[in-house]
Formats: structure tokens, sequence, C-alpha cells
């Protein structure tokens, strides 16, 4: 009763040497990730404190710089990346209904839609680069002002590390592909699936933010 | 059984330091216990090499003049000091030993909630503490570790690699919080309800959290400051339009709550101590437990404290001042219960204890003289002066760096099965204890007489309290050596440990010492509190 364990002189103790010696978990693996989303949200929501702090002090240069970004790249960005969301979602309905190849197929559609939104915006960001807008160029320093300085630094930074999160979430749903193909992630085991799926709606939710900050303050 | 083909190099009666043999096993281990060794080995090392650049320093400012380190040579060496005691010894020192090896002991597990994750951590702290090193051999950054810009963006010395190194060190500090919460969250043994986690637990969740919630701040400012420095992007340098006071309170937002990253695991220290050694429950259970979670969301909300000179409205600083203020209740009500918990108590003096009493007596005169710079008019006096230096380090050396020796103390008999000699320990403690206040009790007069801080030189009035110091920290090294002189040689030669030597009621002390590998082959119920010495009957050291 009131020794809850084990005594001094217990030295048979059974060790199973191969893990796991903690059991798979899928709540404990949920909270987790979702542990790991929230530093992510923290890590981009310091990007957005510096965005609000410089449009309240930059705000009409801001609005000139806006005007500088093509809104139709955004906005089709915008729909792939949606429609990337909603068949990453589908991806794991299809694994709960033990529909392999057809989870495999949405993971491949949502990776295609993934490569899509990262060409148009190095596209995009080429284009910015021929004109002579990037970080540092004299066209940039010489014909605009600070504030506009500014938001190109912060556009170039936010996508850039967006995009940096987009190549990420690519390569975890590839991963995840293989790991289904192989049969190491299955209806019982979802975790590994249902994680990188709640990684690419992160991946969607703050371009979902970005878009309308940058593209459409003009 | 399955465990057949793995049985061959393994063996099933051996404890966690000897179940498998060779480096490989400890570089490639899962294990939270041999993890928790690798981090006390590294940190150790960490600690006497920060404790290295201090004595540099304080010979330095043995007299006034230039002795043997130039100007910038001694921001280098200051700078190293910092960065390696922040980021490599305070921050990870108790949470990533003590909370490794015993957080998931004491919930009634066989390991933390994601194993390999951890060792991903101890990876990031290794290749962050490579890259520290390396940040040495290219000379040192000479920008103070709080990397403040502009100077941080345009100085000549190396700081690309330093600042990488606390960046990849934070993602070491997030995955280890990680884990910890989802450890206490999943993985506690029947009956181990939130009301019996020991407060050592309790320290360490709230701790967690601030991990995970103020850590990704620094991770992207810093990375803001690289490309500010490589890419020329403008954020912080007002010479381009940046704004280095939004740069500060970015630095802040995490670098406050760090300090209670680094301070709350050693207050579970000590509650857990305390009542061990006073042979009677811990008084006011939840109101510790709370205030380690209160002081967690207060302390999130203070950090301006640091910039009351920088240039702020007047409202956030009286508003930044009150909260600094409040901050300091819930580690009042700390010590209030230890001190009750002592009060009436069957109080037997042994190492541990010492060092716990020690971190009251040092860490209530570091945080009242917190309050003294958190009053708006007398910091505008002391800011930026010697008196902030002494009130650092009171807080956090004589507060978790004392327990973090308090703690080896505590539970070196359960990590490595050997008893140390009490009568060397104790001696060295006493040196120690001496000696801490030897060195930093005169930075407070210096300060309070105007000796600004992290200067290499000094107007000759200021001589005695630097003379004095510098005595002191001679004092500090020798007893340090004394202290792990005397475990390295009880880690040898120490005579055999019980299971529990102290006669403590934490599930660690119900395992034996050195814990097998599985310390619960069989699944527990927990049927007591934490503090329920009335079981605990035979017990001898």
């Amino acid at each position: 009763m009131s020794e809850p364990v084990t005594s001094t002189n217990d030295l048979e103790h059974v060790q199973p040497a191969a893990h796991p010696v903690v059991p798979y978990d899928p709540v404990a693996n949920q909270i987790g990730m979702w542990l790991f989303l929230f530093t992510e949200f923290v890590l981009f929501g310091i990007l957005f404190i510096c965005f609000a702090v410089y449009l309240y002090e930059y705000k009409w240069q801001f609005e000139k710089g806006s005007g500088e970004l093509n809104v139709a790249f955004g906005t089709i960005n915008t729909l792939i990346l949606l429609t990337s969301s909603l068949t990453v979602a589908l991806a794991i309905a299809a694994m709960e209904r033990s529909r392999k190849s057809l989870c495999v197929n949405l993971l491949t559609i949502t990776v295609i839609l993934a490569m899509a939104f990262f060409m148009i915006k190095s596209y995009e960001w080429g284009m910015k680069f021929e004109h002579g807008i990037y970080p540092g160029s004299t066209h940039l320093l010489e014909d605009f002002t600070k504030g506009e300085n500014v938001f190109f630094g912060l556009y170039f930074t936010m996508t850039g590390l967006h995009g940096l999160h987009v190549l990420i979430g690519v390569t975890l749903l590839l991963f995840v592909r293989h790991k289904i193909q192989r049969d190491q992630v299955t209806p019982a085991r979802i975790s590994l699936l249902e994680n990188s799926g709640l990684y690419w709606h992160l991946v969607d939710l703050i371009w979902i933010f970005l878009f309308p900050l940058f593209y459409l303050i003009s | 059984m399955a465990t057949h083909s793995v049985a061959l190099d393994t063996d099933s009666r051996a404890d966690y330091l000897h179940a498998t043999k060779g480096l490989a096993s400890w570089l490639t281990t899962t294990d939270h216990k041999r993890i928790g060794i690798m981090y006390l080995i590294m940190i150790v090392a960490f600690f006497f090499f920060g404790a290295t650049m201090g004595i540099l320093m304080r010979l330095e400012l043995f007299s006034p003049g230039q002795q043997f380190l130039s100007n910038g040579a001694y921001n280098r060496v200051l700078t190293l000091h910092g960065i390696t005691m922040i980021f490599l010894f305070i921050i990870p020192s108790i949470p990533a030993v003590f909370g490794n090896f015993f957080l998931p002991i004491m919930v009634g597990a066989n390991d933390v909630a994601f194993p390999r994750v951890n060792l991903v951590s101890w990876y990031c702290y290794a290749i962050g503490g490579l890259f520290a090193i390396i940040s040495v051999g290219l000379g040192g950054p000479d920008t103070g570790w709080t990397f403040y810009v502009p100077y941080t963006a345009t100085t000549n010395a190396n700081v690309l690699i330093p600042i990488l190194a606390a960046f990849i060190l934070g993602w070491s500090s997030i995955l280890t919080g990680l884990n910890f919460i989802v450890t206490v969250h999943r993985l506690r043994a029947p009956g181990m309800w939130w009301t019996r986690l020991p407060l050592f637990v309790w320290g360490h969740y709230a701790t967690a959290w601030i991990q995970i919630v103020a850590t990704p701040v620094i991770g992207i400012t810093l990375l803001l400051v690289l490309m500010e420095r490589f890419l020329h992007i403008p954020i912080f340098d007002p010479a381009v339009g940046g704004d280095p006071i939004l740069y500060q309170h970015l630095f802040w937002i995490y670098s406050h709550p760090a300090v209670y990253i680094m301070v709350l695991p050693a207050m579970g220290v000590v509650s857990e101590i305390i009542p061990v050694f006073s042979r009677k429950t811990i008084f006011g259970y939840k109101f510790i437990a709370a205030s380690s979670m209160a002081i967690a969301t207060i302390g999130s909300l203070v950090w301006a404290h640091h910039m009351f000179t920088a240039g702020m409205a007047d409202l956030a600083r009286v508003v930044f001042s009150l909260l600094t203020f409040l901050v300091a209740i819930p580690s009042g009500i700390k010590i209030l219960n230890w001190l009750a918990t002592m009060y009436k108590g069957s109080i037997y003096l042994r190492v541990p204890m010492l060092y716990s009493l020690a971190f009251i007596f040092l860490f209530s005169i570091g945080g009242l003289t917190g309050l003294i710079q958190g009053a708006l008019a007398t910091d505008v006096h002391i800011h930026d002066t010697s008196f902030v230096v002494a009130h650092f380090h009171y807080t956090m050396f004589g507060g978790t760096g004392v327990m973090f020796f308090g703690a080896l103390h505590y539970w070196f008999p359960k990590m490595f099965g050997r008893m140390y000699n009490r009568v060397v320990a104790t001696i060295g403690f006493s040196t120690f204890f001496i000696g801490f206040n030897v060195l930093y009790f005169p930075l407070f007069l210096a300060g309070m007489h105007g000796m600004p801080r992290r200067y290499a030189d000094y107007l000759p009035e200021y001589t005695i309290y630097h003379r004095i110091s510098t005595i002191g920290s001679w004092i500090v090294v020798a007893s340090l050596l004394v202290v792990v002189g005397n475990l390295v040689y009880a880690y040898f030669r120490g005579r055999k440990a019980s299971v529990n030597p102290w006669g403590a009621a934490t599930l660690e002390w119900t395992v034996p010492s050195p814990p097998p590998t599985h310390q619960f082959p069989k699944p527990i119920t927990v049927t007591h509190g934490p503090y329920d010495y009335s079981q605990i009957k035979d017990w001898h050291e």
C-alpha cells in the first residue's frame, strides 16, 4: 500500500533494451506538434510586430512600396496554397479510411502545388531583382525612401522565411509519402502524417496573413 | 521474448552507466539519464571556461590602468564570459542535467515523451557549444552578450558564429521544454495527480512554458541581426530607417523571461531539499506551485525594465516598473514558504541543505537589490553601474549557480551510486559562500559610487572595491576546485550510496542507486504525496 515502487535489493530489473520505453501515444505527439507550431507562431509573430511598428512609422511609404508588388501573382499563389491545404487535409482523411493509394496521390498533388507556389514566388523575386529591387541595391538606396527600404527589407525577410518553410514542408511531405508507401505510417500510426499536415496548414496560415499585409495595403 | 536479439550487448542487471559500453553507445543513447550526464560533463566544462574568462577580467581590474588586457581584448573576454555563462551554463544547467535525469523518474515514467527529440536537443547543445569554441578561435565577439544593434551590425569582430551558437542553443532549450511539458501531461504514473507532483517538476513545467513562449523571440531577432549585417536588410539600424530601440525590446522580451528560465528550476530544487532536511512536509505546496506559474506569467511582461534609460514613454516606464514590483511577490511567497517549512522542523544540516540556505540568503539579496533597479528614480542612478553586475550575479550565480551545485550534492548518490566526503564538501561550500560575498558585495558599493559596468579601467578611488572583489574571485576558484575535486574523487572512490540516503519521499529515491536503464520495469501506482515522510522509517546515508 504505502511503498509504491521497487525496493533496495530489487536487482531483477527486466530490461527490454530496444525502444520503445515510451509507448506510442498519438495525443502526446499532437501536443508536442502544437507546442512546436506555437514556437513558429511566435517566430513569425515577432516579424508581424516589426511590420506593425514600421507600418505605424512609415505609413505612406509602406503603401507606396506595396504598390510595387504584383497583386495577380499574390492572388494566384494564395489560391494555390489554399488548395494545397485542402489536398493535404483530404490525404489525412483518406489515410484514416485506409485508402493508401489515394492518400499518396493527394500528397503528390500537395507537393506539386507547393512547388508551383515556390516557383511563382521565385519568379516574382527574380523580377524584383531585375528591376534593381533587392536588399542593399543602389537603386533601392538612392531612389527610394528609408520607409520603402524597410518595407522591402521586411518583404524579402518574411516571404523568404516563409519560402524556406515551404521547402521544409515539401521535404516533410515527401518523407511522409515515402513512409506511407513503406507502410510505416498507417491508420493506426498516423501521427507523422497528421503532424506534417498541421505543419503544412501553418505554412498556409502564415501566407494568409502575409498576402494582405504586403500586397493589399496600397 | 523480443528482447533476445539485443540481450547480447546489454547487461540486464547493470545500471544505466554500465548497461552498454563504448563512446558510441553514449552518443546514440536516448536514455534520459545518460543524456543528462552528457549535458553535465559539457556544462561543467563550459562553466570552468566561463569562470576562467571571469577570472581574467577580475585580474585585469586588480589595479587601475591597463594590466595585461587591452580594451578590445577586455571586451572580447567580457562577451565570451557572458555568452558562455548564460547560454551554455545557466540556462541549460539545472533543466538539462537534473530535469532530464529526474523529471521522468519523479513522475513515474521510464523516459521523457520524445526520447529521440531529447537526443537531438543534446546535439543542438553540442553544436552550439562547438560554435562557441570556434568563435573563441576567431578572436571572439566584442559586442557583449546582448548583441545590441547597430554596433553588432557594424563591428569588425566575428559575430556570425557566436550568434549562430546562441540561435542553435535556443532550439536545444525549446526542444527540452517541449519534451518536459508533454512528459508531465502524458507520462505521469497512475496516482501521480497534479497535486502530487514534486515542486521540482512544477518548477520545470513553468520553465518549459517560458522556454517555448520566449525562446523563438530571440531566435528570430538574432536572425534579423544577421540579415542586417550580411544582407543589408534595414531593420534595426537607424541610419537606414530601422529602430534600435525595437531591437532592445525584442531582445529583452526573451532575455528577461530567460532569467526565470534560469531561476525557476533552482527554486524547484530548493523546494525538494528543504522539506527533506527539515523532516517536515512542505508548507504551502499549492502556493509554491502556483507561484512558479505566476512568476512565469508576470515575468514575461516586465522586460522593458532593462531599458528605463534607453528612451521610452513615461507611461510605459511606470507600467513596467509596477509589473516588476509585482513579480517580486511570488518569489517572496516561495521564500516565506521555505522558511515556514523549516519552522519547528527537525533540521539536519547536510551539504544540500547548506546550499539551499545559501540560496535563500544570496537570492534574497539579489532579489531585493533588483527592486532598487525596478524603481524608476533609483534605476537612473545605478543603471549601467557595477551595482547591476553585483545584482545579477547574486541572483544568477548566487541563485541558480549555487543550486546547480546544491542539486549535484543532493542527487549525486542517486546519479552515481556513491557518497562524497561530507567534511570536504562542507569545507568547499563554506569557502565558496565566503568567497562569493567577498567577490560580489564590493561591486554593489562601487556601483553606488558610480563605477560603470563593462569598463576595462577605472578611477583610482574604486581600487579598494576591485581589490577585495578580485581576492574574492581567488577564494571562489579555490573552493570550486575543492567542491568538484571532492565529487570526482567520490565518483571513483566514494563508498556505495544506499537507495535513499536522505530519507526523501519522491519517486527517484525508490529506485536503485544508480538507477537501471528502465527504472520502472513494472507499472507503478503512486499512493502518497512527494513530501509525506510518515512511511519513511529506516534510512541511512
